[in-house]
């Protein structure tokens, strides 16, 4: 008695494979249209800005005058608030990363913190905004400084960071930390000597897509106070500044026409940044990248 | 290498010799009790483990026997939910004394993985890291360790002339040899080998049982495997786990060749387990 009979395969056959054709298609449709709006993106941005761009656009302050407004302003205070971000968000990341993982004990309260966490990184930026308006720059008074906005940011990429470097220590092979410990090795020498090391393509990968998003994001900016037209760098943590999202905000929104160029411009600006610091990103990877 | 090679081996590790019997013990396991969670792994274990000998452990999957070896040196308690109850003396001193750190007990007492692992570093790095972490700084000394573990470890030949590369790249039973020439490097008093070859072909099999031999003579070792024919070929004495107990403990020529109990003889004659 056999229960599969091959002339009843053999007529559903044909129903099978379409059905197979079809979902191929769909999925490539889906893809396809993703890219579309991408190269839509990039190719309206890029004919409407790059006759502005010119390495004047570059050295210029901000201006009345859309053909002498420049960008340097935010970009200076863009790469001072990374400053501030980078190593904030990372050290305190990785930290909880590495006690959450190697330190803490399994249980409800992990569990509780770990929950916590992931719906933290779904908090909308404008509400982290409030709470570096509270705590950074009203109780704290540091004032609208780098300071306290890239305690802000750094706020809102730690989640990801604290989960990307979660991610990532989980990877090494527990046959390693056993090795290491069956050397008699403490946890803090083996953490520091075959944890991290093991780990660091995939912490700094993580860490970079975060800051990513904290050089392109304008809402918590906007809710700390950070002003948009300046007219002269930053030489410190507590002096106040502008970002290149909050520069590109502004343009975008003022009423002369000429000011749409030089938005689209500030926005290939803000592109290339990013895509510098993603390739950043792939190159850490593909460096440290060690099949075990 | 053939079957051969393996069979005269056999043979020569047989005969246990009448002093090999009452050596000093490094290890006495008393009323041993163990749990993973609600689960009673281990039951009323005693067993006493002789100085420069080859203890061989076997029994069928889920019988204890691993984790009795890793109860050893106390890795057993990286897995939460453990508990333990009754002693194991090594030396005369009982390992689960609060008192007695486990990273002191580690560096007396050295293992070796199922699955080679070497860490992602040089194979110099490999040997170098447990005297690194000991404290060893001076690049002379560190030089010399790593030269007497690996040709401990019966690899300094075939490994000299590429101390700086990576430890991936050679092969796996290469590998193996690698570890225990880094559990060596620690210069340990008992080492403790957790199925070392089930991941390696007959021939790297053959190296690393020839070495066991060799290593006997400075080092206590306690061997957990699952195949028989390799505890008759290596050991000195057998203890035979079954669900959680001892069965039997005695010379290996004796377990193989005249087994007190049933349950013993049906496993070694190969009908269970």
């Amino acid at each position: 008695m056999r229960y599969i009979e091959q002339e009843k395969v053999v007529r559903r056959m044909n129903g099978r494979m379409v059905i197979n054709r079809v979902f191929q298609g769909l999925f490539m449709f889906a893809t396809a249209l993703a890219l579309l709006a991408l190269v839509i993106l990039l190719y309206r941005i890029v004919s409407q800005g790059a006759g502005h761009l010119s390495l004047d656009f570059l050295t210029n302050f901000a201006s009345r005058f859309p053909d002498q407004a420049g960008i340097k302003a935010a970009l200076v205070g863009s790469i001072w608030l990374m400053a501030v971000v980078a190593p904030t968000s990372i050290l305190l990341g990785v930290g909880s990363a590495i006690y959450l993982e190697e330190y803490a004990k399994k249980g409800r309260i992990t569990s509780f913190i770990q929950m916590n966490i992931s719906n933290l990184a779904g908090v909308p930026s404008v509400v982290f905004g409030l709470l570096g308006l509270t705590i950074f720059v009203r109780a704290l008074a540091l004032g609208n400084s780098v300071l306290a906005a890239g305690f802000t940011m750094s706020l809102l990429i730690l989640p990801v960071i604290i989960v990307a470097a979660q991610e990532a220590i989980r990877s090494v092979p527990g046959e390693l930390r056993d090795a290491s410990y069956g050397m008699g090795a403490t946890k803090w020498q083996t953490i520091v000597r075959i944890i991290l090391p093991a780990a660091i393509p995939g912490i700094l990968t993580g860490s970079i897509l975060a800051l990513s998003r904290a050089i392109g994001e304008t809402a918590p900016l906007i809710v700390v106070g950070i002003p948009v037209i300046i007219q002269f760098l930053p030489e410190g943590v507590m002096d106040t500044f502008t970002a290149l999202p909050m520069q590109i905000y502004d343009w975008s929104s003022r009423p002369q026409a000429e000011f749409l160029t030089v938005a689209a411009a500030g926005i290939i600006v803000l592109m290339v940044v990013l895509l510098f610091m993603n390739s950043i990103a792939v190159f850490i990877r593909n460096k440290f990248d060690k099949s075990y | 290498m053939n079957t051969a090679t393996i069979k005269t081996k056999i043979d020569t590790a047989r005969p246990v010799t009448a002093e090999q019997a009452d050596k000093e013990s490094v290890y006495s396991t008393r009323q041993l009790n163990l749990w993973y969670g609600n689960n009673h792994a281990l039951k009323n274990i005693d067993l006493e483990i002789g100085e420069n000998e080859v203890t061989a452990i076997i029994g069928p999957s889920g019988c204890g026997k691993s984790t009795y070896l890793k109860t050893l040196n106390r890795m057993v308690e990286l897995v939460p939910s453990v508990k333990t109850s009754g002693e194991i003396q090594y030396r005369g001193r009982n390992i689960f004394e609060s008192s007695y750190g486990v990273e002191e007990l580690r560096t007396r007492v050295g293992m070796v993985f199922q699955k080679p692992n070497p860490f992602p570093k040089s194979i110099y790095d490999n040997i170098a890291y447990g005297p690194r972490i000991h404290g060893i700084k001076n690049k002379k000394i560190l030089d010399e360790i790593v030269e007497k573990s690996l040709r401990g470890a019966a690899i300094w030949d075939e490994v000299k002339d590429r101390l700086n590369e990576n430890a991936y790249g050679i092969s796996g039973g290469q590998q193996q040899r690698i570890c225990i020439a880094r559990t060596l490097a620690i210069e340990p008093d008992v080492i403790l080998m957790d199925e070392p070859t089930s991941a390696l072909d007959p021939i790297s099999t053959l190296k690393i049982e020839e070495l066991v031999q060799e290593l006997k003579e400075q080092y206590s070792i306690i061997i957990v495997t699952h195949n028989m024919q390799q505890a008759a070929r290596i050991s000195d004495k057998t203890a035979f786990f079954l669900n959680g107990e001892v069965i039997e403990y005695d010379r290996t020529d004796t377990i193989f060749s005249n087994p007190a109990d049933k349950r013993t003889e049906d496993y070694i004659s190969g009908r269970f387990g």
